[in-house]
């Protein structure tokens, strides 16, 4: 039952993923291009979901704004996983003032305001950016506010690592410490930092899309899950074009089938 | 059975009290209760309500009426004002009002230490105010220069009872305020002492009290009206507008175009931080006015707010009837026209885009506040115009201190959108955005002198006019300044929004219009359903 969830929520990830991969061939229009004479139109067979209030088609955006998202998101992840897994298991394996320094420097990080934080670093950016920087800035600010979480729990995961009798064994045995660092710790975290990159994923899409409901995530024209959402701030609106909801659909299907696909497993811990 | 039957009765009367007052909504407290010391909306609402002044403009006519006032005449060139008083007017709390309550609202106004932001438009000059007061009904008040519009600055004047012991609660408007809750409501009572009467000589105001309740939402707002909570929204969005349109035509209304506008301005500060081409774009006159020609104004109104616009050609809009210059029509959407004026400037279109003289791609940010979601859409609307022309636009939204920080203090920002709030008719309220000297002088503030002649006569003839009594002479003096800012289009004008308003079809006399206090500037004549019959002005 559990790895028939599993593959449904995998093959829901792959087509979305496909889909917006290939949102160059799949899309009817450009997401930027404004059919001015056909604002808020109705679904037809030319505009599938409608178009938005300035005349733009609602599935090329849709798609554009997945691929747009599906990038942020999990590379924003990455890195995030990645500074998690050198921060958290540089304290647990070193210990000591290490230790206290990196989680100290840690909990700053998690004590931040970090709105805060994004809007004024947004702010002091050169204007003039291409829209692709813009959003590789956004994943660096998310993906560097964000590993916090996962940092603990690797050194949490690390030093049970350092105790572990397998490694006292392999010390025992005249392993040198970058042998025993590279060779039998940090593969042993590979389970808890794929749990902690898929729980980061979902996380992060959240955060693009709160942003971009500041107006602060991913700039006009290009459209992302997050500020497509924007049609959704009216009920009213809602009401009368239910189909304003797809991009909540998707990022709903997103979330939950990373959830599903990729549980947060401890046992990834050998 | 009789503790329902009081019950009852109690619902009853209850209904009957609620239906007798006036009830809408204000987005925020107001910040002060003084009426020397009114500078947002929300206490100007509650001065407008409580206060009296001494002469007022009628946002119908849009001509100067008298209230506490029954005749003024200006003489000296606008340094002596005599007003002749009305007499058996009294405060809410009985204190008769003499002409020593015009002197003290007036010198109070003045007092340096006050900082009152209505006093600093009657500071005209180094010197004392001069009061006099030789009959009980009669008060001249000669300034020691002269004050531009005098008697316009007096609608905003709320006067104060010098002797009354209740000081600045005492006041000589339709009604006094009964109870205020923090963030909750306002209540008013009818000021049993109110002078107007009506032609029957029934005793203003109609209504019995008014509620004013704080809501930020407008959503809420909006739904307390359909409920019938509330009886009065002053300002509707484009989308809730529509909605309350097709939900409840009768209480909606456009007014048409308001004050306010919206418009696109390009950094012309020499001391930005810009590379040396860009500044040489913004700074010529062909590039802004080809800019400006390829700008769909129609499909902004349209698709940005829905309809309720209109096209701008300047800063004043054909709402401001005595100010307006009739000659002057928006720039036409001419993107031909635009390319062959660019093309004469030496721009060239090729298959990357626009590039100027020197070979350099014309790519330019523009930035406005977050959280605009019809400005958003404009941005948008801009970016795809300008394409047309080879022009890449890069929209950036900032959070409003970040956006006003380059704006005005260290001015690296290259376009920006933005709007005027205005609730000033008089080109007065324009000179700090005007004058090349002023601070709010969007393109390059704070000039030590004029940097260019066109901006040095637009100086010269706003002093002008404002040193002038004669409405003609002014007006064809601002005329001439609105004919230099369509010439040389240092601001983009894109459009004036509408003013929606939603006003319950229960109430009687109410007379909405596209200044402010727009649906209740009339308030006394406004009777609120179940109330004796009204009669008109």
């Amino acid at each position: 039952m559990k790895t028939g969830i599993r593959r449904t929520a995998l093959g829901v990830l792959a087509t979305l993923a496909l889909a917006a991969a290939g949102a160059g061939y799949l899309a009817p229009a450009p997401y930027d291009r404004q059919f001015r004479e056909e604002p808020n139109a109705p679904c037809s067979r030319r505009f599938p979901l409608g178009t938005d209030e300035l005349g733009r088609d609602r599935l090329s955006r849709l798609l554009y704004g997945a691929r747009v998202s599906l990038l942020l998101a999990p590379s924003a992840a990455l890195l995030a996983t990645v500074a998690a897994a050198l921060a958290g298991g540089a304290a647990g394996w070193l210990g000591g003032w290490t230790d206290r320094a990196l989680m100290s420097g840690a909990n700053l990080v998690l004590a931040m305001p970090w709105m805060f934080l994004l809007i004024a670093v947004r702010a002091a950016l050169p204007l003039n950016v291409d829209p692709g920087v813009s959003l590789a800035v956004t994943v660096v600010l998310l993906g560097g506010l964000g590993w916090v979480p996962a940092a603990r729990a690797l050194r949490a995961g690390m030093l049970r690592l350092v105790r572990s009798d397998f490694l006292l064994q392999a010390r025992a045995a005249g392993c040198g410490t970058a042998r025993l660092f590279f060779v039998h710790a940090l593969p042993n975290t590979k389970g808890l930092l794929a749990a902690q990159f898929w729980t980061a994923v979902p996380l992060f899409l959240l955060a693009e899309a709160n942003l971009s409901l500041l107006g602060l995530g991913v700039a006009e024209p290009m459209p992302s899950l997050g500020n497509l959402l924007r049609e959704l701030e009216s009920f009213h609106h809602v009401r009368s074009q239910p189909v304003v909801l797809a991009p909540l659909v998707v990022l709903v299907a997103l979330v939950t089938c990373c959830q599903l696909a990729f549980p947060a497993r401890e046992e990834g811990m050998r | 059975m009789i503790r329902c039957l009081v019950a009852l009765g109690v619902l009853v009367l209850s209904g009957l009290a609620a239906g007798e007052e006036l009830r809408f909504c204000l987005r925020a407290d107001p910040k002060t209760f003084d009426p020397a010391l009114v500078a947002d909306e929300y206490s100007f609402a509650v001065q407008y309500l409580t206060g009296g002044v001494l002469v007022r403009f009628n946002r119908r006519t849009q001509a100067m009426e008298p209230e506490l006032a029954t005749s003024w005449k200006v003489d000296q060139g606008g340094r002596r004002i005599t007003l002749q008083l009305r007499q058996g007017v009294r405060f809410s709390d009985g204190t008769p009002f003499t002409a020593q309550d015009v002197i003290y609202t007036i010198r109070r106004l003045l007092d340096p230490a006050l900082h009152s932001p209505i006093g600093d438009s009657f500071r005209s000059g180094a010197g004392e105010l001069r009061a006099e007061s030789k009959r009980p009904d009669q008060v001249v008040l000669t300034f020691p220069a002269p004050v531009v519009n005098l008697e316009r600055l007096l609608d905003q004047v709320f006067v104060q009872s010098a002797t009354s012991p209740l000081k600045e609660k005492a006041g000589l408007g339709p009604f006094v305020l009964k109870e205020y809750k923090t963030g909750a409501q306002l209540l008013f009572a009818r000021n049993p002492q109110y002078w107007k009467r009506d032609k029957q000589g029934r005793a203003l105001p109609y209504a019995d009290g008014v509620r004013l309740s704080i809501q930020a939402n407008r959503e809420t707002e909006l739904l307390r009206f359909e409920r019938g909570e509330i009886d009065l929204i002053n300002t509707l969005d484009t989308r809730l507008y529509d909605r309350l349109q097709k939900e409840m035509p009768r209480a909606v209304a456009d007014l048409g175009p308001g004050l306010d506008s919206e418009f696109v301005w390009f950094n012309q500060a020499p001391g930005s931080p810009l590379p040396a081409y860009k500044k040489k774009w913004f700074t010529s006159a062909a590039f802004r006015r080809a800019v400006s020609g390829a700008i769909n104004r129609a499909d902004l109104c349209r698709l940005a707010l829905n309809g309720h616009a209109v096209p701008a050609a300047g800063p004043i809009s054909p709402a401001n009837q005595a100010w307006f210059n009739r000659d002057l029509k928006p720039h036409a959407f001419d993107p031909k026209g635009s390319l062959q004026m660019l093309e004469k400037a030496g721009f060239r279109k090729g298959p990357g885009g626009l590039t100027d003289s020197e070979g350099h791609r014309v790519e330019f940010s523009l930035v406005t506040n977050a959280g605009n979601p019809a400005r958003a859409r404009l941005a948008s609307l801009l970016e795809q115009d300008l394409a047309q022309l080879g022009i890449k636009i890069n929209i950036v939204t900032l959070d409003m201190p970040s956006l006003l920080e380059r704006i005005s203090r260290t001015a690296d920002y290259e376009a920006c959108l933005l709007g005027f709030v205005n609730t000033d008719v008089d080109p007065n309220g324009h000179m700090n955005v005007l004058l090349s000297s002023a601070s709010n002088h969007p393109w390059n503030p704070k000039q030590a002198k004029p940097a260019t002649p066109w901006e040095a006569e637009i100086d010269a003839l706003m002093q002008a006019q404002a040193g002038l009594a004669d409405a003609r002479q002014r007006k064809a003096k601002f005329d001439r300044v609105q004919r230099i800012l369509w010439e040389q289009t240092p601001i983009v004008y894109l459009l004036h929004k509408n003013y929606l308003v939603a006003v319950s079809p229960n109430l009687q006399g109410a007379d909405p219009r596209p200044l402010a206090p727009q649906t209740y500037w009339n308030i006394e004549w406004i009777a609120p359903s179940g109330t004796r019959t009204i009669s008109q002005r």
